[in-house]
């Protein structure tokens, strides 16, 4: 058996299915919304990490570590702003957003 | 990349991630989510392992599993999201096959372009990767974050502490009730703003 660039490839896109997929399934809890788009950023870490070791090139996965920061920092906020909207509604259902009348 | 038995490994884990990637979807209750999300950053980080990025694996798992989840789990635990609620609710999704079709038409075009095209050696390396035995992985990515990204780097410190200035001001409260010392003002008191001296007549009290 061997596993290529592709392979990586193929995992990293049914990751990035499943985020997507999560993202529209789920109207009820966006903590579950915040967690898609972690997986989503996995599977773009994952490609970088794939293509690095393809090509024997450092730069993929300099790039991966920047990702990881700027996901982490997005995750610190998107829980803040999660908590700070379940203290003025009292939920956390996607529908419940409706404030501003869009 | 990868060759003979190390290959089982990646078909294992690589399995393992998608199937626990799953399962933080379409579960309902979301500890279990957050649970399964370590999971799947646990099975990512051996795949990362196995590609060769020693060191961003072992970032994965301290960041992660060890910041980011908990983070996940303490909200999910101080938020008391009614389950029943969710569940009731959860029956009666309408956007249920819309939504799996963003997800295969995704995934098939995904999967076709990986499949038509071919990935050639690009012309310039601009960091090769060094060997093993001669320099670590963690060593060579000092080397060029410390050097040629360092603005890059000071950067990403930026955001994070952006980041953190920015969930500790969106989370702070003031109450109301609690009564706290204010020491400037203690201070600022002098007996002719504290002390008021009435004269009391005799058989009247005040």
């Amino acid at each position: 058996m061997q596993v290529g660039i592709v392979h990586y490839l193929i995992v990293a896109a049914i990751l990035f299915a499943v985020g997507l997929f999560g993202i529209f399934l789920n109207r009820k809890n966006v903590i579950i919304i915040l967690m898609s788009i972690e997986l989503i950023l996995l599977a773009v870490n994952l490609n970088f990490v794939a293509f690095s070791s393809l090509f024997h090139d450092l730069t993929g996965q300099l790039f991966a570590l920047f990702v990881l920061t700027v996901a982490a920092a997005e995750t610190a906020i998107g829980l803040a702003i999660l908590l700070v909207f379940y203290r003025n509604r009292n939920s956390i259902a996607v529908e419940d957003v409706n404030t501003m009348k869009g | 990349m990868l060759e003979g038995p190390v290959s089982v490994f990646f078909y294992l884990f690589s399995s393992m991630m998608i199937a626990s990637a799953i399962m933080v979807v379409i579960s309902r209750i979301p500890v279990h989510s957050v649970l399964f999300l370590i999971l799947t950053f646990l099975s990512a980080a051996i795949l990362f392992l196995l590609a060769g990025a020693e060191f961003l694996a072992m970032i994965l798992l301290l960041v992660y599993v060890g910041a980011v989840a908990v983070l996940f789990l303490f909200v999910v635990m101080m938020l008391d999201v009614n389950i029943s609620h969710l569940k009731r609710t959860a029956l009666q999704l309408q956007c249920h096959w819309f939504a799996f079709l963003i997800g295969v038409i995704v995934l098939i075009e995904m999967i076709s372009v990986f499949i038509s095209s071919h990935f050639c050696r690009p012309s310039v390396i601009l960091f090769p990767m060094p060997d093993m035995a001669l320099r670590s992985n963690t060593q060579a990515l000092g080397d060029f974050l410390y050097t040629d990204y360092v603005f890059y780097f000071q950067v990403s410190g930026l955001i994070l502490l952006l980041a953190m200035i920015g969930a500790i001001v969106l989370t702070l409260r003031h109450r109301i009730g609690p009564r706290r010392q204010v020491i400037a003002r203690q201070v600022a008191r002098t007996p002719e703003t504290a002390i008021e001296v009435k004269k009391v007549e005799s058989n009247k009290g005040i």
